[in-house]
């Protein structure tokens, strides 16, 4: 069975319809690539996985390990093992990285029916896995992603990830804003923390972040719908020919940008 | 009679009632009161007390609490002044090097009501008018107190049958080059009450003192209060005004400074139900090369109003001043309403002046943040508000104020979330 199953979803933002049915099916163990231009739904996609209250689902379905998951609040989908990386990640300014990251970690671990981590014991596992993400420890003790650099933001993203072992983790435009030097080592992380156990989610709007991640499905989005899926293969033809060349408008290839 | 000589003329009781004092503090008192009288309390109708409404108070029959009155002090190194509804309970028996402390003497007059003017104020002059006692602490020229001094004004509320009234007042003098912590609360048991407090600061020349307000006042309490700095050259004084309590609050924060002087003032309001809390400061830049920072927060829930005034003052010869306030507010429901006002009053020209006010909500984006990493929904709003105060607490240097207002705070917060 899949561990997550969308069928025919529909979704509007006001009263626009974004996402026009959208079919997909993501094992265990599995990483999926969604790829399109902007504008094409990705990141709607993205937040309707993870709850957020703008998107207004219409019609369709989604289930997570055979339950209904439009039902669950975001931090029940959390707690359930469902983890967003933030395309923006939020600045919160007066909360440490230390504290949220804990209270995340113990409720989360709650639910599994696990013992809640002491000061200790939590310390231990943050240090290991900031290495994961080649890490200054620093960035512990200052608030959520307060002037923190792009890419200390994503890696902090990747890192908070790496802490809360999600089952299905959605990265969304994970690499965006970053240079080659950062996309290497966020996307170390993410490698090492693929496994049989785990999904993986990966929206992008440019292949390259595939050459490190490379996926085992790729989906194409075009306004609301998936209009082609394949292997990896598909994201080096989207490279060599661009959305154009699958028929596909993008906004940002209409006005001359890269 | 008109009504407001009604209003006020009710107070001549307690005023003819006082016991007698010395010729000097006896004719300020008549001076007082006889402004009081010509002031009457203030309408909203006078600019400075517009959304600040004290009709409850100018209306009620407020009587001296009478006590009896039991405190036991703890144990306190430093110097600690025990007030019970304005009248003096015990001190702290032992007292650093380089302080005199105890209650107000004839030692004051040069200092006493010089700052605090009870011209302009119609609760100054009522509380000089019914001055009896107060604290009065002397901090010698160079003199480095470690240990915060603390002023300790507890409310017992009086009887059942009657309103209780208390006039607390400070006097404290810094001489040149001191250093010390200045700590005045003010609690109080359940009930209606009245505080009217004023305190004068008087700091001298490269002195630096770090001055904390902590109001913890009953939620049926009326708690209005004037703290007055006079600030001498190179001084360098930070004051720090935490509001929790009190159904009705108005605190006023002046100071003044003189060439190169450095002041701040910090504010931390908390209201929710149908609590009123006003601040006013002023900061007047009397001479050149003065530096003023200004950071009030605060935080309403419910159907409380909050005012927020600042006005500074850069005179004529206070060129090279650089002064900068910052209001923010945030609010947790619909119904609450918050008026805040810069009033910036400039006559040099070589100065720089920044002010900026804000009201926001919680931060959606961040709650699905918080929410998105398993973090209920409720307590994300809570840290979030926590968060919000917490760059005033990060200001506060007296650990023991920072312990308990995180305790208070969170305790708060909590009950909001819910």
């Amino acid at each position: 069975m899949a561990l997550l199953e969308v069928k025919d979803l529909h979704a509007t933002v006001g009263e626009r319809e974004i996402l026009k049915g959208i079919d997909l099916a993501v094992k265990a163990g599995q990483v999926h690539a969604i790829m399109g231009p902007n504008g094409s739904g990705k990141s709607t996609l993205a937040g309707v996985l993870a709850g957020r209250e703008i998107y207004h689902v219409t019609a369709g379905q989604v289930l997570y390990d055979g339950t209904d998951l439009l039902e669950m609040a975001p931090e029940e989908r959390a707690r359930q093992g469902i983890f967003l990386a933030f395309q923006y990640p939020v600045e919160i300014p007066g909360v440490s990285n230390m504290y949220f990251l804990k209270a995340a970690l113990n409720t989360i671990r709650k639910n599994r029916g696990l013992a809640e981590l002491d000061a200790m014991d939590f310390l231990n596992l943050v240090r290991e896995k900031m290495k994961l993400l080649d890490m200054e420890q620093a960035l512990l003790n200052r608030s959520v992603n307060t002037g923190f650099s792009g890419g200390e933001k994503k890696r902090n993203e990747i890192f908070q990830m790496a802490v809360l072992e999600p089952r299905l983790a959605i990265l969304d435009e994970t690499d965006s804003g970053l240079d080659i030097d950062a996309l290497r080592t966020v996307a170390g992380g993410v490698n090492a923390l693929r496994s049989p156990e785990r999904a993986m989610v990966v929206v992008t709007h440019y292949q390259r972040l595939l050459n490190y991640i490379v996926p085992d499905f790729v989906h194409v989005l075009s306004d609301g719908r998936i209009v082609k899926s394949g292997g990896k293969e598909l994201a080096f033809e989207l490279e060599q020919r661009g959305y154009a060349g699958l028929g596909i408008a993008d906004e940002e290839e209409a006005v001359g940008k890269p | 009679m008109t009504a407001v000589s009604e209003q006020t003329g009710a107070w001549l009781a307690s005023f003819n009632t006082q016991q007698p004092a010395a010729a000097w503090l006896q004719s300020l008192r008549e001076a007082a009161f006889q402004r009081f009288a010509e002031l009457g309390f203030p309408s909203t109708k006078d600019e400075e007390w517009r959304f600040t409404n004290v009709a409850p108070i100018a209306r009620a029959r407020f009587v001296p609490a009478s006590g009896p009155w039991g405190y036991s002090l703890g144990e306190y190194a430093g110097v600690q002044l025990v007030f019970m509804d304005g009248v003096f309970v015990g001190q702290a028996s032992s007292l650093p090097g380089g302080v005199e402390a105890g209650v107000l003497n004839d030692d004051a007059q040069p200092y006493l009501a010089r700052y605090a003017s009870f011209q302009r104020n119609a609760f100054v002059a009522l509380n000089t008018a019914l001055l009896t006692t107060g604290a009065f602490v002397r901090v010698a020229r160079g003199a480095l107190v470690e240990l915060p001094i603390q002023l300790v004004h507890i409310m017992t509320g009086g009887q059942a049958d009657s309103l209780a009234h208390a006039q607390p007042r400070s006097l404290i003098t810094i001489g040149a080059s001191a250093q010390c912590t200045i700590v005045e609360s003010y609690v109080g048991t359940p009930g209606a009450y009245f505080t009217n407090a004023v305190t004068e600061i008087v700091v001298g020349e490269g002195a630096v003192v770090d001055h904390y307000k902590v109001q913890q006042e009953s939620s049926d309490a009326f708690h209005v209060a004037t703290m007055h700095a006079s600030l001498g050259r190179s001084a360098n004084f930070s004051s720090h005004s935490i509001a929790l309590g009190g159904r009705l609050t108005r605190n006023d924060a002046n100071v003044t400074l003189s060439e190169g002087t450095e002041a701040t003032l910090n504010g931390l309001y908390i209201v929710n139900g149908t609590q009123h809390i006003d601040n006013h400061t002023e900061i007047d830049h009397a001479k050149p090369h003065g530096t003023s920072h200004e950071l009030y927060k605060g935080i309403l829930d419910g159907k409380a109003t909050a005012v927020f005034n600042g006005r500074i003052i850069v005179r004529k010869d206070a060129q090279k001043t650089d002064s900068k306030q910052t209001n923010k507010n945030l609010v947790l429901s619909d119904e609450a309403v918050i008026d805040t006002k810069p009033e910036l009053q400039i006559f040099a020209d070589d100065v720089r002046c920044t002010h900026g006010a804000t009201i926001g909500q919680l931060d959606e984006e961040a709650l699905f943040y918080l929410q998105s990493r398993g973090i209920e929904r409720a307590q994300a709003r809570s840290l979030l508000t926590y968060a919000f105060a917490q760059d005033i607490l990060d200001r506060v240097k007296v650990q023991s104020i920072k312990d308990q207002l995180e305790k208070v705070l969170f305790e708060k917060f909590h009950e909001h979330a819910a």
